[in-house]
Parts: C-alpha cells; structure tokens; sequence
C-alpha cells in the first residue's frame, strides 16, 4: 500500500476545488486557504437513463478521445478560401431545377413554418416555376418541388435558408482537406426572401444580384485570387464582430479587400458604386461568408468513427436539429424554441416565428455565439451586459474540444475561442451550447423583428447521446 | 391556497434551499412551504402533499420548484417576493466575482496546484464527480450521503491503487494541514494524528486533545462505515494510518470507529502495530482489548484524547472520570438533584452529533440503565414514535428521519429547539442531556439560538413545583468563531451545568439522577 501521494499533500499548501455547499469554500478562503467554488449543475440534467449511458462512453474514454483529437485536429488546420461564384444549380452536387434547399433540419411543405414558405413560394416565382403566390403554394404542395436541406449539399443558408438553382454562390474551398461549402449572397435588411418575403421588390433584387452584383463580384474576385477566410476572421473578432450576428468589421474588411479590384473592372461606373452602396448599406454581408466558411471547416471533420464532435446544429423554423460526426448523417432534432430577446420597435413576442436558420454553423467550429466575449456591443442586441458576453463564451469552454488557433479574444488574453462542441461534455456538465440570433416575424414577408438568445431544445442532445452510445457498444 | 414557482435551469444547492425553505415557513400566513430542486424525489413529494400542477411535474432536477401553502393572494405574494429576495442574494453574491468554473475539468485547467477535492452535491450525483476527481490525481473528501457500499468500494479501491485519501461518503470532519474541513474545529497543531470513521467523534477527541494541551497534525475521515461493513475493510483506515506512519510530524496515531467488523478490527490493530508509533484505539462501545503491543484502548471518547495527549507529553497514561474537584463535583449534584418532584424519572438526551449520542448512550447502558433510542441497536428499544421520547431517552436529532426538508441540526438548530419544547411539557423528565457542536460548518451561535427554549423549560419545571437540571458539554475550542467561553458562559447563564467533554456530562447526569432518587 502507497500513501507517498497522501503524504505530499500533508507537505504542501492547501489547495481545495468545491463542488456543492458554498460555505466550505468560503470557510478555507476566509482562512486564508486557496479555495475554488464549482458552479456546478448536474450532469445530462440529472435524468438517469443519460447518466447510464454517459458512464457506459466513459469507459470508451480513450477511443472518443482520440476521434475527438483529430476532429479537432481538422478544424484547426483547415484552410477555407473565397475561390469563386457561381450559380447554384452548375456547382452544388445534386442541384436539379426543381430542387429548393432550405435552413436546418428535413422539413416538408405542410410543416414548414411562416417564413420559410413565404421564402419558398419567392424562390419558385424568381426561378420562373409559378407566377404567383397561389400558384407556387399549389406547386410546393403538389410534390413536384425536392425540398432538401442545406447541409445535405454541403450548403448553409441564414434564416430560411431558401437556395435554388439560378441563384448565384460564393464557392469556399477547403485548400488543405479539398472540400466545398457553398452559400447564397446576403440580400441585406428590410423585406427579403430569407425572412419569407416574396414581393416584387424582393424578386427584383435577387434578379440585380443574379445579373449584376453576382458577376461584377465573381471579376473582382478573380483579379484578387482566393480570400483566405481564416485570416480575416480571426482579424474581424479582434474588431468587436463574433461573425455570427454582428458582421460590421468583417462587411468593411470585405469591401476593403475587393475595393481595389472593383474599380479596376471595365464596368459601368455606376454599376459599381450599386456594389459597393449594397455591400455598405448591409451590416451582413459578411455573414454568408463567415457561415460557408464554418461549414468548410466543420464538414471535413464529418464521419470520424467514435467522435462526439457536433458537425451540424441548424434550424428550420419547426424543429432544431443537430448531428454528430460519429453517428453519420443522422438528425438529432427537437422542436424549436422561441428566442428570449429584444424587439424592434413596433413589435412583441405575439410576432415572433421560432428560432430558424442555418447560421448556428458558426458556433460549431468556434464564433458566433462561442466568441460573444470578442463582440461586447452585441450584447445591446441580445439583451444583457458585456459581463455576459464574457460569461456565455467562457460557459463555452465547458464544452468543446479545444481553444481555436486562429480566432481569438483579445479581453481574455488573446484565448483562443472554445472550439469543437463535444456532446459528451454537454451531458457531463449539463451546459448547453449558446446561441443568439435574429427573430423572424411568424408571417411570410415581414422580415426581422428583433434578436435575442436560445436555448437548443435538450432531447436532441440526450436523443445523440443514446444513439452515441448504441453506436459505441 | 398554493403559490407555485418553476425557474427553468436554475441550480441551487440543496442545503441552501433548505435554509430558504426554513425561512419561508416561518412566515405569517404560510401554513407549509417545498422549495427544492425538481429531482424525481421532490416531485413525488410535491405530489404526495398535493401541492404539483402541471407545471412541477414537468420539472427536471436542473429547474427550481417552490410550491407555498398560504392563507391568502397577498401572504402568497409576499412569500413569493421573499423566495425570490432570498435566492438573489446568493446571486448578488457571486456576480461581480470572477469567472467561476462550471465543471471538475475546467477547474483543475484552472487551478492545476489543486490538491484535494471537496463534495458536498446530492449523492446521486457524487460518485461520479468524486471518481472523475481521483482519476485527475487528487484527493477527495466526499461530504454527501447517498452513495452506495458498491460505489464506495469502486471509489476506494481506484483511491487505494492511486495512493490518494477517499474521504467519505458520509464524511463530514477532517482537519488536513491544519485547516478544518466541513463540519469541523480549530484545534492547535502537534503531534497527533487521527484516522477516524466518525465526524463527531473526530471533534469530540480533537477538541479534548487541544483541551488538555496537545495537538494535532492531521485528522483524516474515512467515512462511517469504512470499517463497519467488511465489504469496504477499512480501506482508507488503513491508506490513513500508512500515510500517518510516514508522517515525520506524527509521533502518535489515533484511530476512532464504531466497533469495526471483526475481521477488520484485527487489520487495523495489526497495521497500527507495524507502525511502530504508539497508537491509540477508540472503538466506541467495545470493550478495550490488552496486551497489544504499543495500542492502548480508551474506553471513552475523552479518554481516547486524553491518553493521546499524556503520550505525546511522554507521561504515562492517566485515567479518571471527573477533572474538576471532587468536592465541587458533589456540591453540583446535591444543588441539581435536591429540587427535583418526584414524578422526574427520565433521562432525556436531545443531541445533534450522532457520535456523542451513541457515547452518552452507551456509557449509560454500561451503568445498566435501559435507554430507548432512535440510534439503538436493540430493535426493543428503539423509540415506538421517534417524535415522541419514552421513559429514558437519547435521540440523535442529526437521523434522517428528523431532518427531512430541514439541514442537520448543528447548521439549523430549530429542529432541536422544537423537541426541547415538547420535552419541556413532560413531568416525568428528570434531566436533559445537550452537545453544543462549535466549529466551521455549525451554527454561528448554536448555544444562543436554543437558549430561550432551555430557559422555559426551566420555567415550566419549576412551575410544575420541580426543577430541571440541564447538563450539556461544548465539542469546540476557543480559537472557534463561535468561542468556546463564550458559548460555555451563555449555557452557565441561565443555570446550565457544562461539563467538560460529553463523557463527563453523561456521568454528571447519571450522578445526579442517582442522587435524586431517579435510578
């Protein structure tokens, strides 16, 4: 029997960690003693049949580890690049004419919420499949139309995250894993289609993108060669963005990097102040690229054997949907939440849709909500205190994998951002994954109605953690 | 009607809502009062009183449920308004500090010169936070109950084969490198170190020990039934006294258990003789054992801390009932016993440490009194209704069965001072035996909050044309923050016999009983 353990710790100072009643912790620091209180919660929210199945991976520790380590591996070499634009349906794998990609998990017509099919029935009249509201409802009605997510085509899309084929992509490139991600160019605020508004002034607009904006970026782009999205990023959180809901910096970084080779293209001089006057006015315009820019990254750390990794956690306005990158192309999906925020003047709760959209694809590989601590003037838009911003990112820590390389928060020591969701840890600690984001008006075609926090609904955590572990056995 | 409450993912420790729950009931208007955390248990219990609505039964053990019985909207209201008051403090509190970690794993990131890891959540969930603790290298000292014999052998032999201490469960006194942990006293450093199965216990003999004029060096809790369940074989006592045995700084070992399995009392002798250190051994209610080699048997608590101290003072082992003066001894029984009616015939011990009680119980058997019991072994004599005391009694209010919804009664003294009231109503009780546990963990003032209900029931007594003697002794040294001259003069205030250990408050209440005509 060996104590020399025991006995070191009689030789040094005391140092104690606390879990549970305070006024132990309190009693040694008031002694002088170095003393840490835990803020603990109970682990997979204290329901049994989670616990069992949590102490059954743990004992699978090793090889979850190590999946988890080259995930985590993925995310932080990756290297995703701006290549080009293009229209969707030539470039996105599985495209046909009659295919509408939508934000979050599967979802048919009949459940598809307010906004989204507000957005589909803009997306069939823009791409000339019905003339009109009526026609296109009975044409999204009518099984004609192959609704498809996003992400099963290594595409995201912010709100209702409407894609078909005419519309122009930006084409991001994974240089050192060779994967692509693809995502629509961002319409700007007020009435758009991704907000379920399909006026004439909204179908007018995605047409200037399709015919003017899409190709005078696509020139500027070339003469520019590949944007290394990493680099700007990570240059955006360190100027008070967290590239999920607050794109100011990055929207003028952007510009910056492509001004010079807009106006050295042989246009129209006034069709190039319209693109860089569209690029201005939209606060956004850089989250359709921080979101391609995720899902790059993310997606090469899909399908590793063993790891508990969360590669999708998206929306649809109905149900919120997550999936692992141990379990395949499974959805783990609960219904989705209503956002605790602020509204717009002119509107309430009574307005608001549920939670929607594939931009949650930030938080996964690091920003967005995870790097609230890098963007303390969000917190006006959420609602709270710069102190929560730095809480909800250090919450973050908790549960993921790892600090980024590359993104990092100046207020915390140039830390690296909490990167890599682990659902094992999520179970472990009972915290859950942040997220903030835009509120959609619950009718089609009125648009933004104001920002806020969610909470993920938990069955589909616990729903992954049992399948994790089916698939562990 | 029921005022309801149900925050969502909202965690709150179960002691500190206890202590909310107390403060709530307490209120006029409110006629009962859950506030707890939404575990299975609770809403089963929110449901047997009635008191559930949807809403309750949807909670999860991460959602704060508070179900209030009240007289009308407006009590309703105000106590809805105290809940909430009081849980913001605990708020207030701790916003405007640092970052605090969420999880074992970040605090360790944190702090990686942690050494030893406190527990005190629910026992459901202890186990596995104490395994993890061990597995990262560090010691722990498990507080909370609940956690099952199989669990404690899994956590004991991962602690055995790591050379780390697996304090508890269920324990709830350790004093390591000079610093009190949990329920615990201030006690002057030396030469003596303890491994002890029982929390009282520990304080009893640490507080005699810095009485008589020792000191200790450490006191490891192995948790009670470390050596009473053979299954666990006094794993940690033993990991204790190895570690003692290497300790340069101890010169003398303690060990304090229940009476241990017999197979096991046999190792822990055998260990504490390869020691090579004399050793005291307190195994309480057992006959001492003789003739082994460097072990002396003490018989009592008090004994076991005075042997100690005369080993480390290199005197030979002393042994006497009383320390004070034989004849102030007698003038303290004839002025206590002399005013007695004749219809006071019981002994009624109300204490708040399980191991005092268990010793005042003993020493009484073994002066053949019968005594019934919430703690007796003898299914005869253990009390028919535990709320209600029957001829000689001794109760450990510190037992489940009382502290239901309540905290223990060294934190919440209420629980005491309702059964002193209701004894006070008794004719027939002759003497009240108290402990009064000092120290980090117990009541700021734990004499002064029972005082008014000792000194009605001295009122009571003396109206009833009798007089009842009150004995208590103090578990505490004066470098507690309660003070141990300071609790000692409050009880001597209103006519209260303290004797220096609860040996010596157990013989002084049998003496003067036995002077009164009551044995």
């Amino acid at each position: 029997m060996k104590a020399d353990k025991i006995n070191r710790l009689f030789e040094s100072d005391l140092n104690v960690l606390n879990m549970g009643l305070e006024s132990f912790s309190e009693t040694l620091s008031g002694r002088g003693v170095r003393s840490t209180q835990i803020d603990w919660t109970p682990p997979a929210g204290g329901k049994a049949d989670l616990i069992e199945a949590l102490d059954f991976l743990e004992t699978r520790k090793e090889d979850i580890e190590k999946a988890n380590a080259k995930a985590l591996e993925i995310i932080q070499k990756g290297k995703p690049e701006i290549v080009d634009i293009q229209i969707a349906g030539e470039v996105i794998p599985g495209m046909t004419a009659k295919t509408v990609l939508h934000a979050g998990p599967p979802v048919t017509w009949e459940n598809m919420c307010g906004p989204m099919r507000g957005a589909v029935i803009g997306g069939l009249i823009f791409e000339g499949l019905a003339a009109d509201r009526e026609e296109a409802e009975k044409m999204a009605a009518s099984g004609e139309i192959l609704f498809d997510p996003c992400h099963h085509h290594s595409t995201v899309g912010p709100m209702a995250g409407i894609v078909t084929a005419s519309m122009p992509v930006w084409v991001l490139k994974n240089s050192v894993y060779g994967n692509t991600a693809f995502a629509t160019l961002n319409e700007g605020l007020g009435k758009v289609l991704r907000y379920g508004a399909f006026s004439d002034e909204v179908i007018d607009k995605l047409r200037w993108m399709r015919d003017e904006l899409a190709p005078i970026l696509r020139k500027a782009l070339k003469l520019h060669g590949p944007v290394d999205m990493k680099t700007l990023i990570a240059q955006v959180l360190q100027m008070g963005d967290e590239g999920h809901n607050r794109n100011r910096a990055g929207t003028s970084l952007f510009i910056r990097e492509m001004a010079p080779h807009l106006v050295m293209l042989d246009e129209d001089r006034e069709k190039i102040a319209k693109v860089f006057n569209f690029m201005h006015q939209n606060d956004h315009f850089f989250l359709n690229l921080t979101m391609p820019t995720c899902k790059c990254l993310i997606d090469a750390a899909r399908d590793i054997e063993n790891s508990s990794l969360i590669v999708t956690q998206a929306r649809n306005g109905t149900e919120f949907g997550i999936q692992i990158s141990g379990l395949g192309s499974r959805w783990f999906t609960g219904p989705a939440s209503r956002v605790d925020g602020l509204y717009l003047p002119g509107y309430t709760e009574e307005d608001a849709g549920l939670d929607i959209g594939d931009s949650t694809i930030t938080e996964t590989v690091g920003i967005g909500g995870f790097a609230m601590a890098a963007a303390p003037a969000i917190v006006k838009f959420v609602g709270g205190s710069p102190e929560d911003a730095m809480k909800f990112t250090q919450d973050m820590y908790e549960i993921t994998m790892g600090e980024n390389s590359v993104f990092q928060i100046p207020a915390l020591d140039f830390r690296g951002t909490p990167t890599g969701i682990d659902l094992m840890k999520i179970a472990q600690t009972g915290i859950y994954p942040v997220i903030n984001t835009g509120i959609a008006h619950k009718d089609p075609g009125i648009g933004m109605v104001g920002a806020g926090l969610v909470k993920p609904p938990v069955n589909c955590y616990e729903d992954a953690l049992k399948a994790f572990k089916e698939a562990l056995k | 009607m029921i005022k309801r409450i149900v925050e969502k993912d909202q965690y709150f420790d179960s002691v500190f809502l206890m202590l909310i729950n107390s403060e709530i009931k307490g209120l006029e208007g409110v006629s009962d009062a859950v506030v707890s955390m939404g575990t299975e248990m609770n809403i089963q219990l929110l449901k047997d009183m009635n008191f559930a609505d949807d809403a309750i039964l949807a909670a999860t053990p991460n959602d704060l449920v508070v179900a209030i019985e009240c007289k009308d909207e407006e009590t309703g209201e105000k106590a809805v308004a105290a809940v909430y008051s009081l849980l913001n403090k605990k708020k207030e509190k701790s916003s405007g500090q640092i970052y605090r970690p969420r999880s074992l794993q970040s605090a360790v990131k944190e702090e990686p010169e942690a050494n030893l890891v406190l527990i005190s959540l629910p026992g459901e969930f202890a186990a596995r936070e104490a395994r993890s603790a061990l597995e990262k290298g560090l010691n722990v000292m498990l507080f909370s109950d609940n956690v099952s014999v199989e669990q404690e052998i899994a956590l004991k032999d991962l602690a055995v084969g790591k050379g780390l201490l697996m304090m508890g469960p269920d324990c709830g006194t350790a004093i390591i490198n000079g610093q009190p942990l949990c329920f615990a006293n201030v006690v002057s450093p030396g030469d003596i170190g303890i491994v002890g199965a029982s929390g009282t216990g520990i304080q009893e003999v640490t507080c005699c020990i810095d009485t008589f004029g020792g000191g200790i060096t450490q006191a490891i809790g192995t948790g009670g039934r470390d050596l009473k369940d053979a299954r666990i074989g006094g794993k940690m006592m033993l990991l204790g006294i190895e570690a003692l045995k290497n300790d340069p700084a101890t010169e003398i070992l303690v060990v304090i258990s229940k009476p241990p399995a017999a197979d096991v009392a046999e190792k822990v002798l055998t260990a504490l003789e390869k020691t090579g250190k004399p050793s005291v051994v307190h195994f309480i209610g057992q006959e001492p054992e003789k003739g082994r080699k460097g072990l002396y048997f003490a018989s009592s608590l008090e004994e076991t801390a005075r042997i100690a101290v005369d080993l480390s003072k290199g005197v030979s082992p002393s042994s006497s009932t009383f320390t004070i003066p034989e004849a102030e001894l007698r003038q303290i029984v004839e002025r206590e016993s002399a005013k007695l009616a004749p219809s006071q015939k019981y002994l009624r011990g109300l204490y708040t440490g399980g191991t005092v009680a268990d010793e005042a119980l003993i020493l009484f058997e073994r002066e053949g009194v019968t005594v019934y019991s919430n703690n007796q072994k003898k299914e005869e004599l253990q009390l028919p209704d535990p709320f209600v005391s029957k001829e000689h009694t001794i109760v450990d209010l510190g037992d489940d069965i009382y502290t239901v919804g309540r905290p223990h009664p060294m934190i919440d003294p209420s629980t005491r001072e309702d059964r002193i009231k209701i004894e006070a109503d008794d004719p027939s009780m002759a003497v009240m035996l108290l402990d009064i546990v000092l120290g980090y963990g117990s009541h700021h003032d734990p004499a002064g909050a029972i005082l008014k209900s000792l000194k009605e029931a001295k009122a009571k007594a003396e109206a009833r044309g009798g007089y009842l003697p009150i004995v208590a002794s103090v578990v505490g040294t004066e470098q507690d923050f309660q003070g141990y001259g300071a609790t000692v003069a409050k009880l001597e205030s209103i006519g209260c016999v303290v004797m220096p250990s609860n040996f010596q408050a157990s013989m002084m209440s049998l003496e003067i009983m036995k002077k009164a005509g009551s044995l």
